[in-house]
């Protein structure tokens, strides 16, 4: 447990530092197929923080949507989205990110909430200028998602 | 032998709410062990669903069970107040509902058909509407909060004497206009989730969201008791706790959008029968 608050602490730290080179949300370059290529901070994504982020009701809360085995200690997956056991081998990087940052790039019409992106109708008031995830929070995830092959 | 009765129905539910599509899909709502009442209904013509659903059938065996005894039913502590309310005199007039309503049961159907257009006001009008304009008009007492307590009590004791009769709210001539506007809010996205009423309860009802079960999002249950927050809620406060769930800015309860909504969201339940006062999670 130390060790993944070690790890989460360390990869907020290299987050700070990184920030000036931080791609802002509306400068992201989505490729054809919504993939996007270029990492969004320079940082490699951490993926015992990736999890954590992953999980984080306030933050991905990828599992209200999403089953994934990798993740058996938090009850109750969700079924709105595909499930992400083996989602390594289905996606690259590239697609990875994309779908993290912006899903609708890919994906057109999904439900599924854009995690790195300002900018909507109606949004409450303490969250106007807000991503629901940080760059480095996508990164993360997106290396989280990496490990997860099929067996 | 009724509280064995009861357990047994409570372990048939959850044994058909382990085995069945979803929970309870075949259980059947018995209150009092007297009052059936059907929990699917026909869709009504250009209904994007295929077949009406109720909230009920979403729910655990243990959650269903509460709401198919009044005893259990959590619901019945407040009408019961609102049953002293009813005599109560209350404002300047010296008049209480009873003075001009007599029996609340005078009341049978009236929550079929809200929000309705009243003519003489020039707007909708939900119950909660109808309420207050009796108790600033006609008793000289003070306009309730939407959601408070007092008027939750009220709007569930009067919407019981419709337990049973199948929604029917008009939609066409005067009302309309707030057809359409409740209508365009269903479908249109907000918040930072970026998130339409129908993402959830057209598109994906029926499926799991982390330990929730999505229904069609059907409001013939209300006002309904939640466990979750432990009292009566009005429609209102339900779509402000959606609104604000997929981070969006609510709007106000009894706005103009809000009863638009409420109506458009009845209308999609026309067919189905009321069982105020519901209890979900």
């Amino acid at each position: 447990m130390q060790r993944i608050l070690l790890a989460a602490l360390s990869s907020a730290l290299i987050s700070t530092a990184a920030f000036a080179s931080e791609v802002a949300p509306d400068g992201v370059a989505f490729g054809e197929d919504g993939q996007v290529t270029a990492s969004l901070t320079g940082v490699a994504g951490d993926p015992v923080a990736g999890k954590l982020a992953f999980v984080g009701r306030k933050l991905g809360n990828c599992l209200a949507c999403h089953i994934n085995d990798d993740a058996t200690a938090e009850s109750f997956h969700g079924e709105v989205g595909p499930p992400l056991n083996g989602v390594a081998g289905r996606w690259d990087t590239a697609q990875l990110r994309g779908i993290v940052v912006n899903s609708k790039m890919t994906f057109e019409d999904t439900i599924m909430p854009a995690f790195y992106h300002e900018g909507g109708e109606r949004i409450l008031e303490k969250f106007v200028g807000t991503t629901i995830l940080t760059a480095q929070q996508v990164e993360d995830i997106v290396a989280y998602l990496q490990t997860l092959k099929e067996e | 032998m009724k509280r064995l009765i009861k357990t047994l129905t409570c372990t048939v539910a959850a044994l058909v709410a382990t085995t069945a599509v979803y929970a309870g899909e075949d259980a059947v709502l018995m209150i009092n062990e007297e009052i059936t009442i059907p929990t699917t209904a026909p869709a009504p013509e250009g209904s994007p669903l295929t077949e009406l659903l109720s909230g009920w059938k979403f729910r655990s065996g243990e959650t269903q069970a509460l709401q198919m005894d009044d005893f259990d039913n959590p619901s019945f502590i407040f009408i019961d107040k609102a049953r002293d309310q009813w005599v109560k005199v209350d404002g300047t007039e010296g008049k209480s509902c009873a003075s001009c309503h007599e029996d609340v049961e005078s009341f049978k159907g009236l929550r079929t058909e809200l929000p309705r257009w009243n003519e003489t006001k020039g707007k909708m009008y939900a119950m909660e509407n109808y309420i207050n304009d009796c108790r600033t008009e006609r008793m000289g007492a003070e306009a309730w909060k939407w959601s408070k307590g007092n008027m939750t009590g009220m709007t569930s004791l009067i919407s019981l004497q419709s337990r049973g009769l199948p929604v029917a709210v008009k939609t066409d001539g005067p009302a309309s206009t707030a057809y359409e506007l409740g209508k365009k809010l269903y479908y249109t996205r907000v918040g930072q989730l970026d998130m339409a009423c129908s993402n959830c309860h057209e598109d994906n009802y029926g499926v799991m969201i982390r330990a929730d079960h999505l229904s069609q999002g059907q409001i013939n249950g209300f006002p309904t008791y939640r466990l979750k927050n432990a009292k009566i809620n009005s429609v209102q406060a339900r779509f402000k706790g959606c609104m604000k769930n997929i981070r969006a800015e609510p709007f106000k309860e009894g706005s103009e959008e809000f009863t638009a909504l409420e109506l458009y969201v009845a209308s999609r339940g026309n067919g189905l029968a009321v069982e105020s006062p519901a209890v979900r999670n």
